[in-house]
């Protein structure tokens, strides 16, 4: 027990030095003078730049992939390493992406490169800005959280009382499947060009995946825990509060976030169909018209930065308050 | 089969009585709603009905604000029935553009979504690196690029069905892939083990126990699938015009603000929606009966 003590496997300084710092030195130097090779516009020299950039990619990829097997018994580390990884593969399909338009001089109007699109967004912050707030704060996210919210009040009301619960659930797990987008042009009539139509919208895009999920969760505690509650002598509010509606969060939580992607998707689509002159819609469908894609590109890096920041949020408000999840374990 | 007829009364009256409840409500909401428009139409005609006929009146208007229901299957019935199938007033014409498109996109996605689970599943690397881009890609409103698509794709001259058919490609391409990477994964260590005791081969492990283990995953996830690429082919028909499909219906009625033909396409958009998950659940139980399952 005392004498031997175990090598923590993999962990080897002259192999990490071999297989992980070389390749990211390598790796890093490449992309720079790829880069540097590019903006300087020297187009004789492309096809050595295209090389280079490939096979900078291919380093990645073996880079990716010994990175993956290096078994890293450190919880927080291998988290880490995990992030790394799906960040060398972000950071590679931008490069490409920005090597293959300059290479192969795709025109700005088929691809704009990564980096115009940066180039745009810093020069246009304030419209981004406007539109930002026009479209995600007071559609998408007013909407969001009245159509969450009434599905989930709803559910909790149709639980108490079985027939409303049966009827409803197959009626909005159908409904959920309907292309209710369509209704945009019918709110735009009736609730005007302003943010109110969207936020109509999106409530009742919202309001089915919250009812049903709802729905689903109220049942998802076991019948031996209930019996439990009951013996307690424990009324239907209490045993709804305290058993059932924890053990309900995993489900909800699925619903916010099958709806914050559906919030935005309604609020922008909505746009299409009639808007003041603000809004991420109105820009993406004015712009194309205009053929000024990298406006457009720049609205949608805003849109999936908002989407992505509001789900990665609702995800770790999740984690919080369902800690006790065997997922979570 | 008993089960399923029991489950099936015991669901019926709760649902039929449901959708009565709404159906009255729409009646309500569309005399609530058409009344103001309707009194001031009267006021300046000098005409003072009374409130049965002014309820008769807001369920009959040319362009009400909130068609009554028999106004939108009037309306349906008309342009299912009543015109030749392959004119252009015909819902049955649009519906079959988007049809077109939506299954289309809707096997373009399946497959890419089945070959990027095989991937995933085999190739240890694809699951950290390129996973959590799928799923970011999915909280990044993919619609809004739609127009982008058929704008860009039409300077290319790349015009007609594919361009919607990519949108719906996106759209579907995601549960598919994450749906079977579960599918793939299902089989038990005890089934693995057994197959390899039996020395199979990766192929064969793969055909004989990932694939028949994954069909119900499979079944579950091209529902969504079909849903997601009839609302991306709807969506993709906005931009091009308002040429052909149910998505330009819905454009040109709220240009002229016919609210009857915008109910009217919903309504056949819907019923669309309905006919793919139909035929999807009996595939499904097809699938099921063919591999052996008791009914």
């Amino acid at each position: 027990m005392s004498t031997v003590a175990a090598k923590p496997p993999g962990i080897d300084a002259g192999r990490i030095f071999i297989r992980i710092f070389l390749p990211a030195v390598f790796i890093c130097a490449a992309m720079v003078w790829v880069l540097n090779a590019i903006a300087a516009d020297r187009i004789e020299n492309s096809s050595v730049a295209l090389l280079v950039a490939i096979i900078a990619w291919l380093t990645a990829c073996w880079f990716n992939i010994e990175l993956s097997r290096l078994s890293i018994l450190n919880l927080k580390l291998s988290r880490l390493r995990d992030l790394c990884v799906a960040a060398i593969f972000g950071i590679f399909i931008l490069f490409l992406w920005e090597v293959f338009v300059a290479v192969f001089q795709i025109p700005f109007i088929l691809l704009p490169p990564p980096s115009a699109i940066f180039e745009r967004i810093m020069a246009s912050l304030p419209i981004l800005a406007a539109d930002f707030y026009q479209t995600v704060i007071k559609a998408a996210f007013i909407g969001w959280c009245i159509g969450s919210f009434s599905g989930f009040m709803v559910a909790v009301l149709a639980d108490r009382y079985g027939f409303l619960a049966r009827g409803l659930l197959p009626i909005g797990n159908m409904i959920s499947a309907l292309p209710i987008i369509g209704i945009a042009p019918i709110m735009v009539i009736w609730f005007g060009f302003d943010w109110h139509s969207k936020a109509a919208v999106v409530i009742v895009m919202t309001f089915f995946p919250a009812l049903v999920n709802t729905l689903a969760g109220l049942n998802a505690s076991g019948q031996m825990e209930r019996d439990l509650m009951r013996t307690y002598a424990s009324s239907h509010w209490q045993t709804l509060l305290k058993l059932r509606l924890p053990a309900a969060m995993p489900f909800i939580f699925n619903a916010l976030k099958i709806n914050s992607t559906l919030a935005l998707i309604g609020a922008i689509v909505a746009e299409f169909f009639g808007t003041p002159i603000v809004g991420m819609g109105f820009r993406i469908s004015t712009e194309v018209g205009r053929m000024n894609l990298d406006m457009v590109w720049a609205e949608i890096a805003v849109a999936a930065l908002a989407g992505s920041l509001f789900y990665g949020g609702l995800a770790l408000l999740e984690r919080s308050v369902t800690f006790w999840h065997p997922s979570y374990r | 089969m008993s089960a399923g007829t029991s489950k099936f009364g015991n669901a019926f009256l709760p649902v039929t009585s449901i959708l009565l409840v709404l159906l009255l409500l729409w009646y309500v909401f569309a005399y609530v709603m058409n009344a103001p428009f309707q009194r001031e139409l009267d006021q300046r005609a000098g005409e003072n009905p009374s409130f049965s006929e002014l309820v008769i009146k807001t369920w009959s208007q040319p362009k009400p604000t909130m068609p009554a229901p028999h106004q939108v299957a009037q309306r349906l019935w008309k342009t299912v029935f009543g015109v030749k199938p392959w004119s252009k007033r015909s819902l049955v014409y649009h519906s079959g553009v988007t049809l077109s498109s939506t299954l289309l996109g809707f096997l373009m996605g399946t497959g890419l979504g089945l070959i990027i689970a095989i991937g995933i599943v085999y190739i240890p690397v694809l699951e950290k690196s390129f996973l959590p881009w799928i799923i970011a890609s999915q909280t990044i409103p993919i619609l809004a690029i739609a127009p982008m698509i058929i704008v860009v794709l039409a300077s290319i001259n790349i015009t007609g069905i594919l361009p919607k058919a990519l949108i719906s490609t996106y759209l579907s391409f995601f549960p598919v892939a994450v749906g079977m990477v579960k599918g793939l994964r299902s089989p038990e260590a005890m089934h693995l083990d057994l197959m390899r005791t039996y020395s199979a081969s990766n192929a064969q492990i793969f055909w004989k126990l990932r694939i028949p283990a994954s069909v119900p995953f499979f079944f579950t996830s091209i529902k969504v699938a079909i849903a997601a690429s009839l609302v991306g082919a709807i969506v993709g028909e906005l931009p091009t015009g308002a040429v052909a499909g149910i998505g330009s219906r819905l454009l040109a009625g709220s240009y002229y603000s016919q609210t009857i033909d915008i109910w009217a396409a919903l309504i056949a958009g819907s019923i669309l929606a309905m006919l793919l998950i139909a035929a999807v659940s009996m595939a499904q139980s097809f699938t099921a009966r063919m591999m052996g399952a008791q009914p």
